[in-house]
């Protein structure tokens, strides 16, 4: 990939990093670690690779993204917000009351949200239907999504994971955000899901490993997996859990909780400083 | 008069309304008992076996149907309402997607299989659902007009058929209409609403009733929700005293739809034929409904006894 559109897809993401953090600072509530881990590969989609119209949300011809991990709403709402779905200051109205930007993401309340997801699990499905359709139409729209490593320990993914496979859906890609934490801890210790890669290519995948902060290897993979005829193809994105805010990285405690205000200050001025440092290099 | 399964209707109906090319049919290695097997023969392409894996194929329609798909998600009721039902809940009722849930094998009925597969608690499940339409037809008459109707339907509806043949009640002239009920034979003694099944022995214990000189008026709500408000009210003020009969447990069905709008509108005697909260077992159909006291003579003797109480 070019440098300078690396390094502009890098600014977006820490700018998606910094609504993360907004959101979640000002609701006192959600899920900051794992929405900043998917940040690049978000900023990757929507700003790089999906045929995606903020301005016509509904085009029955569009990309589809699915945010299985529907907790990441964070995340997601970041990236609608930067991509201009809706107003960058709503992000801060996050789980109020008044809101429209649910705790999880709710397609008939947010422009840009494809399917209502936060029940583990379901999110994949619905991303395997949503590409089953377009093979039924004759359409060469595809459907991304991602999914938590800690949500492989439901049952219903490998039901997708053999769904997709059976019916040859290499319209899809799916992402499976590998940080190795969930609320509990250590993924290995909690419910061992590895190893994930052998458990997808034995159930007919085609499976890609990737650094989940490297855009010339997310591109690569995406490129792959759209080469990749008659078999879905799993990204196995290796990130860092909280990646861009040095006190919340590799901590699984920031799975579900919310920075105070010395923390919210501290968060936004690491960021800041990453976003002026990236603009020094344009 | 004919005797026909309401699953056989379903499949024939798929079959006959699945010409548009919205409809797409989902089962889950069940085809040949749900009977979406006649749909498949019709319209292969449009047919997709999910395998053994309910959960994942309620959320597949899901997605299917943001893509504008009228999606039919077929298994047996335990297995579609019981094992999905957070699946219908979370990803069907709440983004008010459309996907209709046909159900089978619903009920005692289901006979031999025993109590793991007598669902008896889907209509409570789906009841609480918000958005949720409910349908429970009595006939093939009326089993094919429910299909028809979910399908011109926006949003979820859960479709309910039984394994078991049953007599016709209507013929080609019925109309349905999603929250209707139906009022099927007139009396001020007494009201028995049924649903499903359940309808044809409301209809027989009419006439154990009419032999006695009670006049017993019928009516059936094929559409558990939204409820006939109104229909139940006027049985209410009209008869003075009301028996509810269904295939399910006596809580959180029918009978529980009647008496909370009773409750509400219009107070009267009323008694609930149905699962007395237990499982069923393994059995003849015919000798379990007698067993478990869901058949014309226990509607007869419910009825006799809330009569009685409005009289006293």
């Amino acid at each position: 990939m070019d440098n300078n559109l690396k390094n502009s897809l890098s600014i977006c993401a820490y700018n998606i990093r910094k609504d993360v953090i907004d959101a979640v600072y000002s609701a006192s509530s959600g899920h900051p670690g794992g929405s900043l881990s998917i940040a690049d590969v978000l900023a990757y989609l929507y700003f790089y690779k999906m045929n995606v119209d903020p301005k016509n949300p509904k085009d029955p011809d569009r990309d589809r993204f699915v945010l299985s991990k529907g907790h990441c709403a964070p995340a997601l709402y970041g990236v609608l917000a930067e991509k201009g779905y809706f107003p960058k200051e709503d992000v801060k109205t996050f789980r109020q009351t008044s809101s429209y930007l649910q705790g999880h993401p709710d397609m008939k309340g947010v422009p840009g949200v494809d399917m209502s997801t936060g029940s583990l699990g379901q999110g994949i499905c619905a991303a395997n239907g949503m590409a089953l359709a377009a093979k039924i139409d004759h359409k060469d729209y595809r459907v991304y999504s991602i999914l938590g490593d800690g949500e492989l320990e439901e049952g219903q993914v490998w039901e997708a994971a053999m769904f997709a496979a059976h019916y040859k859906l290499d319209n899809v890609t799916a992402f499976i955000d590998f940080n190795g934490l969930q609320i509990d801890g250590d993924i290995t210790k909690v419910m061992n899901p590895t190893p994930i890669d052998k458990k997808f290519e034995a159930f007919g995948w085609h499976v890609i490993h990737i650094n989940a902060h490297d855009f010339d290897e997310i591109d690569a993979a995406v490129t792959e997996a759209e080469q990749t005829k008659g078999q879905p193809t799993m990204i196995l994105m290796h990130s860092t859990k909280g990646k861009g805010v040095s006190f919340m990285e590799n901590n699984y405690e920031w799975h579900g909780m919310a920075p105070n205000q010395e923390q919210y200050e501290q968060a936004i001025a690491e960021l800041d400083a990453k976003i002026k440092e990236l603009e020094a290099c344009k | 008069m004919a005797k026909v399964a309401t699953r056989e209707s379903y499949g024939n109906a798929l079959a006959e309304y699945g010409a548009d090319e919205r409809v797409i049919v989902l089962d889950a290695d069940l085809s040949k008992s749900t009977k979406t097997a006649t749909f498949k023969k019709k319209y292969p392409e449009r047919f997709f076996n999910m395998g053994i894996a309910e959960a994942n194929m309620i959320s597949t329609a899901a997605g299917l149907a943001t893509c504008g798909k009228i999606v039919f998600a077929s298994s047996f009721a335990m297995f579609a309402a019981g094992r999905a039902f957070e699946q219908i809940r979370n990803s069907v009722g709440y983004p008010k997607l459309n996907v209709k849930i046909g159900a089978t094998h619903a009920g005692i009925s289901v006979g031999e299989d025993g109590a793991t597969h007598q669902c008896l608690e889907d209509i409570g499940l789906m009841r609480t659902i918000p958005g949720m339409v409910i349908l429970n037809p009595a006939d093939d008459t009326e089993a094919k007009l429910c299909v028809k109707a979910a399908i011109d339907h926006v949003g979820p509806v859960y479709l309910r058929f039984g394994r078991l043949a049953v007599e016709d009640i209507y013929d080609e002239s019925y109309q349905f209409e999603i929250g209707k009920g139906n009022e099927l034979a007139p009396g001020t003694d007494v009201s028995l609403i049924a649903t499903g099944l359940m309808v044809g022995e409301a209809l027989k214990a009419r006439k154990i009733l009419e032999e006695e000189g009670i006049k017993a008026r019928v009516i059936n709500i094929a559409t558990i929700k939204p409820i006939d408000e109104e229909i139940i009210v006027k049985a209410s003020k009209e008869t003075g005293a009301i028996v509810t009969a269904e295939e399910h447990n006596i809580i959180g069905g029918l009978g529980s739809a009647v008496a909370e709008v009773l409750c509400e509108k219009a107070p009267c005697h009323m008694a609930r034929i149905g699962s007395r909260d237990v499982f069923g077992r393994s059995g003849k159909p015919a000798e379990l409904l007698r067993m478990y006291e869901m058949d014309a003579q226990a509607i007869a003797e419910k009825a006799r006894e809330v009569y009685q109480l409005k009289n006293n």
